[in-house]
């Protein structure tokens, strides 16, 4: 089993989180999806740390956001597959 | 593993158990902290347990601060109480409700006395309690006599990678023990309401949930002047990588396990319908929180951490875990079980939750937590609304 970079809740989630104290720009990362035991990876854009977010694809603004498969949140600004996901680009849909 | 079958623990009068064997000075109002702070200092064994409140209060506040100070002084974990109050009426009641599980327990008023000769009387009787305490011995209770509370604080995504879902490995093993189990923070399941609402075991349970997160939703509608976007998630939650209150929910759900919640509880109410799983309606400040889940009866504390919170609780033990590395590093003093080979996938799930139930057992048998060692003892009521 190679190291792990990234683990992702449910098949169906949109973004991943940096297990490893942080990725680098064009890392080549290796993603676990705890739910199903498949592998993926990725490459990132960002530096992002540990325990943030990538994109797994692109998203575009007004997207749902998908972790551990549920909804948490809205897309406020466009996204590319491998960028840091958080508080800049994606809001909660609740208050 | 094999799962213990039992713990060493206090037996009390009332047929419960306790981790720990504590008298306590009870203060029913802020102003007799100072009495019951001096009783503290000068009998040893004893702990004083200081707090803001208890003067005009009204309604179902005053309620809850009755049955925050009752509970608290009924919890196993306490061998003997003195309740020190301005006046006798208050301070009478609570003595009253709390002699119902047969402990020791006086009351004392500081009206028309002063706080010396207080101090002194009440000091007496002290001595009495905690001599009388020390020669309890810890004896072999049955798992089922755990109660267990659960909260996490200073979340991150690891603790909703591997911190929570560990205390929901460990709920998922000791429940079948008939161990009582507590979960709470009404805000911070906003985003997994409807999941959560799901969980509840009885159609009466799940009507229960949703009438209570639709009461605190609304109650936040009502008061906030922003989005709330500056406390949920906190600072430290964005900084851990947490973005929105439905991340922090789904994270802070996976607590539970695959458990379902029996019943739905006030803040600070006893359990009534035998063992299993509980909701109680509760602020999610860590501090206010336990107190209220310590004050329903709860014996142990689980309490998994993403950046790093600290807080413990004078009569009920926190137990601190935590899946982020660079936490389990940087703040060790703090962290009673590191689970962050979780992240490296060194460690496993059900190893993790094999691992707390061991670290649970040695904290129940009377070994220190991390929190009781470095002195926490955070005593928080819980108020309603303001004063009249």
């Amino acid at each position: 089993m190679s190291n792990t970079d990234i683990i992702i809740h449910d098949e169906k989630d949109n973004v991943g989180v940096v297990v490893i104290e942080k990725i680098t720009p064009d890392q080549d990362c290796n993603c676990w999806i705890m739910e199903n035991d498949k592998s993926v990876s990725i490459q990132s854009i960002d530096e992002i740390p540990l325990g943030h977010k990538i994109a797994m694809t692109d998203l575009n603004e007004g997207d749902t956001i998908l972790k551990y498969g549920h909804d948490i949140g809205k897309v406020v600004k466009n996204i590319k597959k491998g960028e840091h996901v958080h508080v800049h680009n994606v809001k909660t849909k609740k208050w | 593993m094999e799962i213990p079958k039992s713990f060493l623990g206090y037996k009390r009068e009332n047929g419960r158990a306790g981790t720990r064997n504590h008298v306590i000075i009870l203060p029913v109002d802020d102003i007799s902290n100072a009495c019951a702070e001096a009783v503290a200092n000068n009998i040893k064994g004893t702990i004083a347990l200081p707090h803001s409140y208890g003067r005009l209060q009204f309604g179902a506040d005053l309620e809850l601060h009755f049955r925050t100070m009752i509970g608290t002084g009924k919890n196993p974990n306490v061998a003997a109480v003195i309740v020190v109050g301005i006046e006798p009426k208050w301070t009478k009641r609570i003595v009253d409700a709390i002699a119902s599980t047969g402990k020791p327990v006086e009351g004392f008023s500081i009206e028309g006395v002063g706080d010396i000769d207080t101090i002194a009387k009440v000091s007496k009787k002290a001595q009495d309690f905690s001599m009388w305490a020390s020669e309890k011995q810890r004896e072999e209770c049955p798992m089922s006599d755990l109660w267990i509370s659960v909260k996490c604080g200073e979340s991150d995504t690891t603790s909703g990678l591997a911190s929570n879902p560990t205390v929901g490995n460990l709920m998922d093993k000791l429940e079948p023990f008939g161990v009582h189990l507590c979960f709470g923070e009404t805000s911070e399941l906003t985003g997994a309401e409807t999941v959560c609402e799901k969980r509840g075991k009885t159609p009466e349970a799940q009507a229960k949930f949703k009438k209570t997160w639709n009461d605190y939703n609304d109650f936040i509608l009502k008061e906030a002047t922003d989005d709330l976007s500056e406390s949920q998630p906190t600072a430290g939650n964005i900084a851990g990588g947490l973005t929105t209150i439905e991340e922090k929910a789904f994270g802070n759900f996976q607590k539970i396990g695959g458990c379902q919640f029996i019943d739905v509880l006030e803040p600070a109410e006893e359990p009534t319908k035998g063992a299993g799983l509980y909701f109680m309606d509760t602020s999610s400040a860590a501090a206010e929180c336990v107190t209220l889940q310590a004050a329903g009866g709860f014996n142990i504390h689980l309490f998994p951490t993403g950046q790093g919170n600290i807080i413990g609780n004078p009569i009920e033990p926190v137990i601190k875990l935590t899946a982020n590395p660079l936490t389990a590093k940087t703040m060790s003093e703090h962290i009673d079980v590191d689970v962050s080979k979780i992240l490296s996938r060194e460690m496993n799930l059900s190893q993790a939750g094999d691992e707390l139930i061991k670290s649970t057992l040695r904290v129940a048998n009377g070994r220190l937590t991390c929190a009781e060692a470095l002195g926490h003892k955070e005593f928080v009521m819980t108020k309603l609304y303001r004063s009249a």
